[in-house]
């Protein structure tokens, strides 16, 4: 067998100190989110799960909670609606400037986050003064400004499982006489159902994540979780976020421990 | 005709919402309060802006290097390391990768405060008498934006990695080479795509960050990203702002055009 370079000594201590480096922090939370006290600091002599009930019994994190399921779930619909679209229309009809047309599309993911954000808050400033709907500090108008920002991800996404589309596949429904609905909906959408799926979810992350622009765009109603996380940490840090991290490094842990474990047997079967 | 009903919904929705009002931005700088360039003039005359610069760029570098350079080993055992090892790497970087900013910013607050681990247990072996202030300084900022930036390194990093062909190192190897030789002398060179390609990543990014910075600077290490915040927010200045974001997007965006000049010529 071919090995290639082998990682020296040098090597492996430097990247064995980086992985600690990068899981310290994640394991820091963990002690502070049991101690008794109300401030930042280490349980000394006895352990609490009060920062845990508080999760629970206090409505501001579970409204947190609701809103950020709300605008993510809105955010990655309207993401995946518009961006399969778009890719449609570019992979179907290749049409002149297409590589201009996806450079717009993808700006919001290249853009300095915080220019974004003064901009979609310039935005909804402006659009509050028409309509009672599409507003600063309101759920949907931070569902918006979420899909502005996530879109491009998902067009991303889009485009490469287009791009491992057989062509040939579209050419013979055409060729049978297929209107351009029947190509989409019964050739090409079922060919691209996973790329869709994770566009979905992806979107759905990104905006349960969201902080940049969320920052500008809320203040005191729309409170998304990480706005309330946020405010937790701001100005006294409130060892209730360590609790919440705890619980979000799990879940991201058993994802993505499920998704090697996962890759691995598929693996082993291909193989 | 289905041309434009696919893909005016997404240009309609973005150039209403985002393309629109960036141009409303661009525009406040050179309009507000009063027609002129006096934005600009203001901005590049303040001293403090130009301490703000000043500080964006050596965070910015410092953190660039810092990362490409830990990134680098971690790389090349995510990549040539034995299973085990390769298990234990991704989780490294994935895990830190998917959690939410503010939960790794928590993290370090956690550790570096004084109250922090570090502090308390620094204090208990009684090694210092007073904590340090490891936070709310530029040494938290570099910190946290690192632990963030490090996976971004890695991608890269790893796709420069896979491409190197085996075979060269085996030569190298049948040709007496040592492993420094062939590390330093063959693999490194191989890999200056990548390398160059992380750093111009890293530096882009870094340029733009504001969470990191003003939950670990505490306020006192500002960067160009929060100054535009702070005059949104705190001192509302929106011409000074929008010329901030001008200046901004233009740096950015010539970075771009260099990363995207060095991926076309790679490719």
């Amino acid at each position: 067998m071919m090995t290639g370079l082998r990682p020296g000594k040098i090597s492996t201590t430097l990247a064995a100190l980086t992985a600690v480096f990068l899981l310290l922090p994640l394991l820091a939370v963990i002690p502070v989110s049991f101690t008794p006290k109300r401030y930042l600091s280490l349980p000394k002599d006895s352990w609490s799960l009060r920062h845990y009930e508080a999760l629970w019994t206090k409505p501001e994190w579970g409204e947190a909670i609701g809103l950020s399921l709300q605008v993510g779930l809105t955010a990655a619909i309207l993401s995946t609606l518009l961006a399969t679209a778009f890719c449609l229309g570019l992979w179907m009809m290749r049409p002149r400037f297409g590589g201009l047309l996806a450079g717009i599309a993808l700006l919001p993911m290249v853009a300095p986050p915080v220019v974004s954000a003064l901009t979609l808050y310039y935005f909804l400033r402006t659009v509050s003064n028409w309509n009672s709907l599409v507003v600063y500090d309101g759920w949907l108008g931070v569902a918006v400004a979420h899909t502005v920002m996530v879109v491009p991800y998902a067009v991303v996404i889009i485009m490469v499982a287009l791009s491992q589309v057989d062509r040939k596949i579209d050419l013979a429904a055409r060729s049978m006489g297929a209107s351009v609905p029947t190509r989409i909906f019964s050739v090409i959408l079922p060919n691209i159902r996973f790329g869709m799926v994770s566009a979905f979810m992806l979107s759905f992350v990104l905006s349960w994540d969201e902080i940049g622009v969320t920052l500008f765009v809320t203040s005191i109603k729309a409170i998304t979780l990480p706005r309330r996380m946020w405010m937790g940490l701001r100005d006294n840090v409130d060892p209730a976020v360590a609790a919440l991290s705890v619980v979000l490094i799990v879940l991201v842990t058993i994802v993505i421990l499920g998704r090697l474990i996962w890759q691995h047997r598929s693996q082993s079967k291909a193989g | 005709m289905s041309r434009l009903l696919l893909l005016s919904p997404l240009l309609l929705f973005l150039g209403l919402a985002y393309l629109l009002p960036l141009s409303g931005v661009m525009l406040q700088s050179v309009t507000t309060p009063e027609p002129g360039l006096q934005n600009y003039s203001a901005a590049l005359g303040d001293p403090l802006v130009w301490s703000v610069i000043w500080r964006t760029l050596r965070i910015c570098l410092c953190v660039t290097v810092l990362a490409v350079v830990l990134a680098y080993p971690l790389t090349l055992l995510w990549i040539k390391g034995n299973t085990t090892t390769r298990v234990f790497i991704e989780l490294a970087i994935m895990i830190p990768f998917w959690l939410s900013v503010l939960s790794r910013a928590f993290g370090w607050l956690s550790l570096l405060s004084n109250r922090g681990l570090i502090n308390t247990w620094l204090q208990s072996l009684g090694i210092i008498a007073e904590p340090l202030t490891l936070v709310r300084n530029e040494f938290g900022v570099i910190i946290g934006m690192m632990h963030f930036l490090i996976p971004f390194a890695v991608f890269p990093l790893a796709s420069a990695m896979r491409a190197v062909d085996d075979r060269v190192i085996l030569a190298a190897r049948g040709m007496g080479a040592s492993r420094m030789q062939i590390f330093w002398q063959i693999f490194v060179p191989m890999t200056k795509s990548g390398i160059v390609g992380a750093a111009l990543l890293v530096f882009v990014f870094s340029l733009g960050f504001y969470i990191v910075p003003t939950l670990l600077g505490g306020g006192r290490s500002v960067m160009i990203a929060e100054l535009i915040y702070l005059r949104i927010f705190q001192i509302p200045n929106w011409g000074l702002a929008a010329a901030l974001s001008a200046l901004l997007m233009v740096s950015i965006g010539a970075f771009l055009v260099a990363l995207i000049k060095r991926a076309g010529v790679s490719s």
